[in-house]
């Protein structure tokens, strides 16, 4: 789409943008460009002496049993933090969808969340499930569960998919509500005078025309999954109990920072940088097909 | 509602009100501790109800941080993470409208070429090129500096395509008249545009400003010294290794004054907020 009518300047257009492209340039594509230079590069203890390998450092990488546990941490992150965020949610729009009395106070109280920082949402559940102090703790020691996160893999991720999902149940619902809400009336109307009743109109009409807005939450909450939960996994795990959390963000910093691998942590970088672009990808064909729909 | 079921909506509110107080558990219990001293705390299990020193944490936190770990004071940081999100939403939403006011209102050479430019961004989120966008921070000097924590955070193609959108929806007419009278393209952009543009710039500063104020990753790198930390970056530097040290009534309380402001700009400005929300998304 194109404006009719437009103004005529030789420099005014161009300092219009160009605060925005000077950002853009030193602080995107200058690092993104390092980053693929890096990826190519050995460096020794001391940064001192850099050397080129070619593609070592990803052979490397895909050779390492650490990253692609890595990977399948990450892999099981996403997926159980995207499914329940998107499952409560669901049940809870469906649900405000129906009352009327209320709905406003139901909604204030449901998305504050949205508003918490992903590393504050990690301090908050690290609290409750703390291992000698944490109240959710002695409730579960009480029946019989012994509950140690730093020590227990499996308990560990729990904790983080819980703060990850918390926190991403507000943004869920908002878009599901408003889904809900955008569904013509007669059609559900005229299924109940049908005999419809309210289970098989969610699933036989409701749920089929919701499944965009699901397809769409489904990779907007992967690639928060992926990338905005590193304050949770920092504020809370840190990667631990051995590697139990450590998703793929995590170890780009991990091993750049705190390991000093200048060379293994910008291929890393470069690998991420393709799954976003991928899933850019995913979500702007599906963006297009909404607007034909 | 299509039929009178009074068993169902009844149903309906109480999963919503399960929801709500799963929901709001950890805020309370994270208030509960802010008002209580580290002895109740460590005597598992915690009370559950508000202690009396709610004006002792807070006062502690806010003028001198905890007793170990970190000593900086709390309204420090959170004056940090004001002007970091400030400075962030304002940043973001001046240069995106000038970018997309130039991209829509021209026709100029290249100027495809810096959309796409824009565009690429998105896919170039902070957390993917950590190194070497810190590289490039601390060669120009700016680490433990307000420009360092929010220059580079500003660029963003989400709020260029927002006011893109909008520009591209403004009645043609609107130009053609204000060019007929003889105003520039700067008039025409702050008597017409602007003041169009309204609405769209609240919903956006909404979103732009918790963003701004949730940041973790960049500050984390970019703070070495303790006055410069954000409130967020603080609560984490207060928890030390093994939890029985840890002083969490403290933590506590600053986690409280750490997500107060965000949500408060979500409560107060609930429409904005919805508004915003779903149209960053398109």
């Amino acid at each position: 789409m194109e404006k009719r009518v437009v103004f005529r300047s030789t420099w005014l257009p161009y300092a219009l943008v160009a605060p925005q492209i000077a950002v853009t340039i030193v602080f995107f594509f200058w690092p993104a460009v390092q980053a693929g230079w890096y990826s190519f590069q050995l460096q020794d203890a001391f940064g001192e002496r850099t050397q080129f390998v070619g593609l070592a450092n990803f052979a490397a990488l895909l050779g390492d049993a650490n990253y692609l546990h890595s990977f399948r941490i990450t892999a099981v992150f996403s997926v159980l933090v995207a499914g329940t965020g998107i499952a409560i949610s669901l049940l809870l729009a469906a649900m405000a969808d129906r009352v009327i009395r209320g709905a406003l106070a139901y909604r204030t109280l449901l998305i504050w969340p949205y508003a918490v920082a992903p590393a504050v949402a990690g301090v908050l559940w690290l609290f409750l499930f703390a291992p000698s102090v944490g109240i959710i703790t002695f409730a579960l020691r009480s029946i019989g569960v012994h509950w140690d996160w730093v020590l227990q893999g499996d308990q560990a991720m729990l904790l983080v998919v819980i703060a990850a999902a918390w926190k991403q149940i507000s943004y869920n619902f908002l878009f599901f509500l408003a889904g809900l809400q955008s569904i013509p009336r007669p059609l559900i109307e005229a299924a109940a005078i049908d005999g419809a009743g309210p289970g098989r109109r969610f699933w036989t009409i409701v749920f089929p025309l919701l499944s965009p807005t699901a397809f769409f939450l489904l990779v907007v909450n992967i690639v928060y999954a992926f990338f905005d939960t590193f304050g949770v996994i920092d504020a809370t795990t840190q990667g631990g109990p051995a590697g139990a959390t450590q998703i793929l963000v995590y170890k780009v910093y991990y091993d750049g920072v705190k390991g000093a691998d200048l060379g293994g942590s910008s291929a890393q970088s470069v690998i991420l940088m393709a799954i976003v672009i991928a899933l850019t990808v995913v979500q702007f064909r599906y963006v297009e097909r909404k607007v034909q729909y | 509602m299509v039929e009178q079921r009074p068993w169902l909506t009844a149903f309906a509110h109480a999963v919503l009100i399960a929801g709500i107080l799963v929901i709001m558990f950890p805020l309370y219990v994270t208030f509960v501790a802010s008002t209580r001293s580290l002895e109740d705390i460590l005597s598992v299990p915690m009370p559950l109800l508000p202690g009396d020193r709610l004006w002792e944490n807070y006062a502690q936190v806010l003028a001198a941080g905890t007793t170990k770990g970190v000593t900086a004071p709390v309204g420090r940081m959170m004056l940090n993470s004001l002007v970091m999100a400030l400075a962030i939403a304002f940043g973001k939403i001046a240069i995106s409208i000038a970018a997309s006011f130039a991209i829509v209102y021209f026709r100029f050479p290249l100027r495809n070429f810096f959309f796409w430019m824009i565009f690429v961004t998105l896919m170039l989120p902070v957390e993917v090129r950590i190194i070497p966008t810190f590289k490039v921070v601390s060669d120009l000097g700016m680490i433990n500096s307000y420009v360092g924590l929010t220059l580079p955070l500003i660029a963003s193609a989400t709020a260029t395509f927002l006011f893109r959108q909008f520009f591209l929806t403004v009645p043609d007419e609107l130009a053609e008249a204000a060019r007929i009278d003889g105003a520039g393209p700067m008039r025409f952009f702050r008597d017409v545009v602007l003041p169009l543009s309204k609405t769209s710039i609240a919903a956006l500063f909404v979103i732009q400003f918790i963003y701004g104020w949730n940041q973790y990753l960049w500050p984390l790198l970019i703070t070495t010294d303790e006055s410069m930390y954000t409130a967020v970056i603080g609560i984490k530097r207060m928890i030390v290794a093994g939890d029985a040290l840890t002083e969490w009534n403290l933590v506590m309380a600053t986690a409280m004054l750490a997500l107060l402001p965000p949500a408060a700009v979500v409560l107060l400005m609930q429409r904005w907020f919805v508004k915003g929300l779903v149209e960053t998304e398109k």
